[in-house]
């Protein structure tokens, strides 16, 4: 009866995530067709005025970025520098971000050790040698340089960092407050955090994962919920320009790969059982569901991987095309319809915060609860 | 096309930072919230199983007392029943032996008295006689003194045995 009234619970809930999301979807696709549209009009227009570009002023708030860009002022880019690590064939290059002078078109060239650089399209390219300036092919990609390995710290990695300095500070203050107190009573900012992590532990971990074995998976649950939401909640909070860590493809590959190492290294003998060669069914059968079995393995981690970043970064997009509604139509009449869906949105996003790293975390949890799930009979 | 292509660098960072994150999150934060937590569930278990088993031995207690208390009326009960009995029967059992002993004394008496009747009217009986024969005597004498008289009484008395 129990897991009947649970069950009919989360099945509403998925059911109330799915309208959201449906709604989301629409908009979306309404939106990004009119601003397409409109952004690819646009840079039909724009040898003729340069005028507003919304596809690329998208596409550069909601991709990665080798600067720290704030602000324009006065035609000139207020941005903090952040460090690019590079290697190469001859070893580690590194130098500032500063260096390229806010040059993102492969033109001002960086020589550092003999080898040099161009930042073309947020890629930094390692020119050939005797080559000055670079080439495209028909599909815009250069033909004369190489791409080094890149683990510069971009915009991403300095905001996860942030949220990480963000996270500790809370998480450790907290768990500070018990110490202080006697008999265990949550005080200041541990009587915030605790009702999450309860939450956590009594709505996603226990649940799925079961009384017995929950604990040993608690401290990857909480992290990976806290990681995502805080970051996304920095991605919506505009003076960081949106730093879109959880809506990226990198971040949330990573943490999806944690769940995938974590629910394989705990996967128990009726799992794997349950992949290679699942009990209850013929002999044929069993054979014709190995694959499924297996490919649906790598699928349920890549699910994780592509729900983030989908519904992070259309978040992004739907609020930035919002407000390139102004810049398209080039008036200030627009203005309150533009501010006001983008208010409805951003509201909409702050829930989506929540529900993504919590979807993220329960996730993760039924994976694990199904890799160390017992034989029942 | 990028949108979509994770970048090398920032899956190595995001590891390493996740990574880093995790391990000292799980010693500087998880470990003693959740003990903090788990340690205070189990204190307010405890205390509930205690206060549920006191409320247990409590009302064990009452029952106790309540039992004892009624055993202790009804012996009362049965005490106050006992004396009210043996009272009745004393009682009883005085006036019985009252009225047996007033019966004898009666008797007694009684029988003393018809005793004392029998011997007086024995006595009397005696006395009468011998007063009646001191008068007859004296009477005799004193008629039979005259001779006349003599013959008369005799004629009398003659008369009298022939009307008989």
């Amino acid at each position: 009866m129990c897991t009947f009234a649970r069950n009919l619970e989360q099945g509403i809930f998925k059911l109330f995530i799915m309208t959201l999301n449906t709604l989301r979807a629409v908009l979306f696709l309404v939106f990004s067709v009119a601003v397409t549209n409109f952004g690819f009009a646009s840079q039909d227009n724009e040898d003729q005025d340069k005028g507003f570009n919304a596809k690329e002023m998208i596409m550069h708030h909601v991709k990665d970025a080798h600067e720290f860009h704030i602000v324009d002022w006065d035609n000139k880019p207020i941005s903090i520098p952040l460090p690019i690590i590079l290697f190469t064939d001859n070893g580690l290059t590194t130098f500032m971000s500063s260096e390229f002078h806010h040059d993102d078109s492969g033109t001002h060239i960086v020589e550092k050790n003999g080898e040099r650089f161009v930042k073309y399209h947020e890629k930094i390219y390692q020119l050939e040698s005797g080559v000055d300036t670079l080439t495209f092919d028909e599909e815009l990609h250069p033909t004369n340089a190489k791409l080094p390995l890149d683990f510069s710290i971009t915009k991403n990695v300095f905001m996860m960092w942030v949220s990480v300095l963000v996270i500790l500070l809370i998480f450790i203050s907290a768990a500070s407050k018990y110490k202080k107190s006697n008999n265990f009573m949550p005080r200041g900012i541990a009587s915030f955090v605790e009702p999450l992590v309860v939450f956590i532990r009594d709505e996603v971990a226990i649940p799925m994962i079961g009384e017995k074995k929950y604990r040993r998976y608690m401290p990857f649950l909480l992290s990976v919920f806290f990681f995502i939401w805080v970051n996304n909640i920095f991605g919506l909070i505009p003076i960081l320009n949106g730093a879109n860590v959880s809506g990226n493809i990198a971040f949330t590959v990573s943490l999806a790969f944690f769940t995938f190492i974590i629910t394989s290294f705990s996967g128990n003998k009726n799992y794997w059982k349950h992949i290679f060669w699942m009990p209850g069914v013929p002999v044929p059968m069993k054979i014709f569901l190995m694959p499924i079995e297996i490919v649906g393995m790598f699928v349920k981690p890549i699910s994780l991987t592509i729900r983030l970043f989908a519904n992070i970064t259309a978040g992004h997009i739907i609020i930035l095309s919002l407000m390139s509604l102004i810049f398209i139509f080039e008036s200030v009449a627009i203005a309150p319809v533009s501010v006001g869906f983008s208010l409805f949105i951003l509201i909409i996003e702050i829930v989506v915060t929540a529900i993504q790293a919590y979807i993220f975390t329960v996730l993760s949890a039924l994976y694990i609860g199904t890799a160390t799930e017992e034989e029942h009979h | 096309m990028d949108l979509i292509t994770p970048g090398l660098g920032l899956v190595f960072w995001s590891v390493i930072t996740f990574l880093i994150l995790l391990l000292v999150l799980k010693k500087f934060a998880w470990k003693p919230i959740l003990g903090a937590v788990d340690e205070r569930e189990t204190g307010i278990k405890n205390a509930l199983e205690a206060a549920d088993k006191a409320r247990k031995e409590m009302e064990n207690l009452k029952a106790d007392n309540e039992r004892i208390l009624n055993e202790a009326r009804a012996e009362r009960e049965a005490m106050l029943k006992d004396a009210r009995d043996i009272k009745n029967k004393m009682v009883s059992d005085a006036k019985e032996e009252a009225q047996q002993q007033a019966t004898k004394m009666i008797t007694q008496a009684q029988e003393a008295i018809e005793n004392e009747k029998r011997s007086a009217m024995a006595e009397l009986k005696n006395h009468v006689a011998s007063l009646s024969i001191e008068i007859a005597e004296k009477v005799v004498r004193q008629e039979l003194g005259n001779k006349d008289k003599q013959l008369e009484l005799v004629e009398s008395m003659l008369s009298d045995a022939k009307l008989n």
